[in-house]
């Protein structure tokens, strides 16, 4: 009965109750896409393993590391692995057509990424190969690639026409992976450059580390950094997540600016309910007291009220939910140059479970307590 | 039916309305004693308190002064929340403008009071057929109010005043604000209720037609209860 009368109160006016639960529906559908944009930027940080250390020089990322650094680094304890590369900078066919492209020293590499799948055969061709590439599935998809294709680079950083040829697909193990990116042999480029740009060769962009254990990630770092200490070269060394926390920092403004628009759209919506709420009880003035005539305490009444507000917000928040799946697809087709990882989470979700919980109560709570307080016999006076 | 028991016991009761700082007395020192199984008409013109009196008595006001007892019970020491179980279970309501919630149906406004209590769901729907049947409407049970007509939609409001077979009926004005066939068709079933059903009926009317209905009547003036005890059969 309670239920029955919390649906059809909810729908008394129902424009108005359509146009309320769109407009939840909305709201939460821009607040799950907005939160999708943040865990998009922090993609590369979820991704990020913690046995895993990068080291850089310290000065700045676009200053190189000598080549020779590799076996010094290879001796402090606790290394397992050292690989290195290099950011390449290229683009394919237009400037616009641009994705995230390394130069790197493959065995090593793909070692420490074991969540790029690769099939065997295929792998085993682009360690053969010196011209081989690698390539994410969905960057292959974006241009249409296929394994053997031949694929010409633009260099920016390293001027000039650039020939590869695709030897592999990777796909992710898991979700965060970011499948749009390009490896290929960090021999290729250091050979070319030893013979057009010879004073470029030999140095790297950056060194991957693979440790031990993730407890000894600050004494391996602050042991890499010592052994460069006052040389020409001195090095930084962090924890992968730091490194990736580094690029996000560049952006905080940004991020902090959809984090307010976010929360802006949450009291957005609070006032929307709250206004449709306050207007029904309103128009129910006399009913209320009514209820409270025949017995209905006030407890009973905020319920009632409560009640109707959680079921309009909750229907749009479902609304809203599922419609965010259709448009993070959407959204991550037109936007997924720049967020390759583009998913929505169990957290964004439970985010937007939470607001609409929270917005359907505190829409009713002002309402309620107005309606709690009408006294009967002035409730009943508004009848007529 | 005896009537020299009292099931309504006022005594001294006073109350006033503050309008600003000008202090309105709205009931002045009024003592009444209501019979078991009377069916009493409160008369009187607009503004002469009938209608506060008849919420004292049904405890939907606060008195400033005096005691109100019904059944035995003094109201006027019951807090907000006791006085709203008491008169779940205690008082049935008739008002002018019938007062049915718009988005239920005919059985679902009557077995609206019964939510309140612990009956299970087939015997509430026994209660509110058995309400609908005394009424006459247990052919308009899927009926919204939009529905029906003024004398329906009355009819359908006693049944839910009847439904937990309270301890008094309070009417205000319930042929207010209906055509005279209709008027007559409700007074009819209240009398109806009054004499086969014994229930006490304290019924707020201005008009003398409807007040001659009810068995005895009283008049209020200006806040004051004039001492004639008007059999209106006699």
């Amino acid at each position: 009965m309670i239920i029955r009368i919390l649906i059809r109160n909810a729908f008394r006016h129902k424009l108005r109750s359509i146009l309320t639960i769109t407009g939840i529906a909305i709201a939460i559908l821009a607040y799950g896409l907005l939160h999708t944009v943040i865990d998009a930027w922090y993609a590369g940080v979820a991704a990020s393993s913690a046995n895993r250390l990068v080291t850089r020089n310290s000065i700045s990322l676009v200053f190189r590391l000598p080549l020779s650094y590799r076996e010094k680094i290879r001796s402090v304890d606790g290394v397992e692995i050292v690989s290195y590369g290099n950011w390449f900078g290229g683009y394919y066919r237009d400037e616009k057509d641009f994705f995230a492209n390394f130069a790197v020293e493959p065995v090593s590499y793909l070692n420490l990424y074991p969540e790029y799948k690769i099939a065997e055969r295929e792998k085993t061709s682009f360690l053969k190969n010196r011209k081989g590439c690698i390539a994410g599935k969905k960057l292959t998809e974006r241009f249409g690639w296929e394994v053997g294709d031949s694929i010409t680079l633009t260099g920016t950083i390293y001027p000039g026409k650039w020939e590869f040829v695709l030897s592999a697909v990777y796909k992710g193990k898991h979700k965060n992976v970011d499948e749009t990116m390009f490896f290929f042999h960090w021999d290729y480029l250091n050979e070319t450059l030893k013979k057009e740009r010879p004073f470029s060769a030999d140095n790297v962009g950056f060194y991957m580390i693979g440790i031990d254990k993730p407890e000894n990630a600050a004494s391996i770092a602050e042991a890499i950094d010592t052994t460069f200490k006052n040389s020409l070269a001195e090095t930084l060394t962090e924890t992968e997540k730091a490194f990736q926390l580094g690029f996000v920092a560049m952006s905080e403004t940004i991020l902090k600016a959809i984090q307010l628009v976010s929360f802006v759209i949450i009291v957005i919506i609070l006032v929307v309910v709250a206004n449709t709420m306050v207007m029904s009880v309103r128009e129910r003035t006399a009913e209320y007291a009514v209820l409270k005539t025949i017995g209905f305490s006030g407890g009973h009444i905020a319920a009632l009220i409560i009640g109707e507000s959680m079921t309009i917000t909750l229907i749009g928040g479902v609304f809203g939910i599922l419609a965010t799946y259709p448009a993070a697809t959407v959204f991550s087709n037109a936007v997924g140059d720049y967020f390759p990882v583009f998913n929505i989470t169990k957290g964004t979700i439970l985010m937007d479970a939470a607001v609409t919980v929270i917005v359907g109560l505190s829409a009713g709570v002002v309402p309620a307590w107005g309606a709690m307080s009408i006294r009967i016999a002035e409730g009943l006076r508004r009848i007529g | 039916m005896n009537m020299n028991d009292s099931i309504v016991s006022i005594q001294n009761v006073t109350k006033t309305y503050k309008r600003g700082s000008e202090v309105i007395h709205v009931l002045e020192n009024i003592s009444l004693d209501i019979g078991q199984g009377e069916y009493l008409a409160l008369m009187g013109p607009s503004g002469s308190g009938k209608s506060t009196l008849l919420n004292l008595i049904a405890g939907l006001d606060q008195a400033d002064s005096g005691s109100i007892e019904v059944g035995g019970i003094d109201i006027t020491a019951l807090s907000e929340s006791e006085l709203a179980r008491w008169r779940a279970g205690n008082v049935g309501f008739i008002f002018q403008f019938y007062n049915l919630i718009p988005v239920l149906t005919a059985y679902e406004n009557v077995e609206l009071p019964l939510i309140l209590t612990s009956l299970s769901g087939h015997e509430r729907k026994e209660h509110v057929y058995t309400a609908l049947k005394v009424v006459n409407m247990e052919d308009r049970l899927r009926h919204y109010p939009s529905q029906l007509s003024g004398g329906q939609q009355q009819r359908v409001a006693i049944a839910r005043a009847i439904v937990t077979d309270p301890t008094i009926l309070v009417a205000d004005e319930p042929t207010g604000d209906l055509d005279r066939a209709s008027a007559e068709n409700v007074l009819e079933l209240m009398d109806r209720l009054n004499r086969d059903m014994g229930k006490t009926i304290i019924m707020v009317t201005h008009d003398p037609w409807a007040g001659n209905k009810a068995h005895n009547m009283r008049h209020l003036d200006k806040g004051v209860l004039s001492n004639d005890y008007q059999d209106s059969h006699s």
